[in-house]
């Protein structure tokens, strides 16, 4: 797993509330910093694909592991 | 002008699952970067009550989920029965909880931070005899023309 700085717990949300969450904590960092995402809605993994196509953030990860979903999301 | 999206939507309806559509879309289109208002006209007015009192009904909508499958045993009838609106409303609040899907007030207010503009309809708030006391502040009042203003240019609009 590579470096981040900073994390987001958005376990147990449902949409579109992960996405709303990332929104928040990406508006709070700097270009080039590195959000890591723990979600378990499934709905999230295509949700965040098209959220990083349509806002440029830069989605370097998406993973499944023991049932949570993980992103890394680099702010653009 | 911006050449940021615009999304326009009309919200019509005043009931606890039919307000999400308007909601969920306003505040995840404005995470995505898009300018976005809604127009609020008729039971619509209900989602901008200070006080909300959303309910959802089985009666009429052969299509709502029933626990227990109540759907297949109760007659349709049986849905209209005094205190049944109340037990659904209790029972998908619930759900909503458990499920993690956000209540109508935080969507809402996730709405209004993002900057949603959101529009009441002044005919339907003359129209019901509703005073603007009723509704939460940070929202503006208008007609029909108000909301073309906004729609005329926007790359979606849609009605609920």
């Amino acid at each position: 797993m590579a470096d981040f700085d900073q994390e987001l717990d958005a376990t147990g949300l449902n949409c579109p509330l992960p996405i709303l969450r990332a929104k928040k904590a990406l508006g709070g960092m700097t270009a080039g910093q590195v959000l890591h995402i723990i979600a378990t809605d499934p709905g999230s993994v295509k949700d965040f694909e098209a959220f990083a196509k349509q806002t440029g953030n830069e989605l370097m990860e998406s993973k499944e592991e023991g049932g949570k979903f993980l992103f890394l999301i680099k702010k653009a | 002008m911006s050449d940021e999206k615009k999304l326009a939507i009309i919200a019509t309806k005043g009931t606890l699952d039919w307000a999400y559509p308007p909601l969920i879309l306003a505040s995840t289109a404005a995470a995505l970067g898009y300018q976005v208002q809604i127009f609020f006209t008729f039971y619509g007015l209900q989602l901008l009550k200070s006080k909300l009192d959303l309910q959802v009904s089985p009666l009429g909508n052969p299509g709502m989920p029933m626990p227990m499958k109540m759907d297949k045993w109760f007659p349709v009838l049986g849905t209209a029965i005094p205190g049944m609106q109340s037990i659904m409303t209790m029972m998908m609040k619930k759900k909503i909880k458990e499920k993690g899907v956000a209540s109508i007030e935080d969507l809402r207010g996730l709405c209004l931070e993002a900057d949603v503009k959101m529009i009441a309809c002044q005919m339907t708030v003359d129209l019901f005899d509703m005073n603007h006391k009723e509704f939460i502040d940070g929202i503006e009042y208008g007609g029909a023309a108000t909301f073309f203003e906004f729609a005329g240019e926007s790359d979606i609009t849609l009605y609920v």
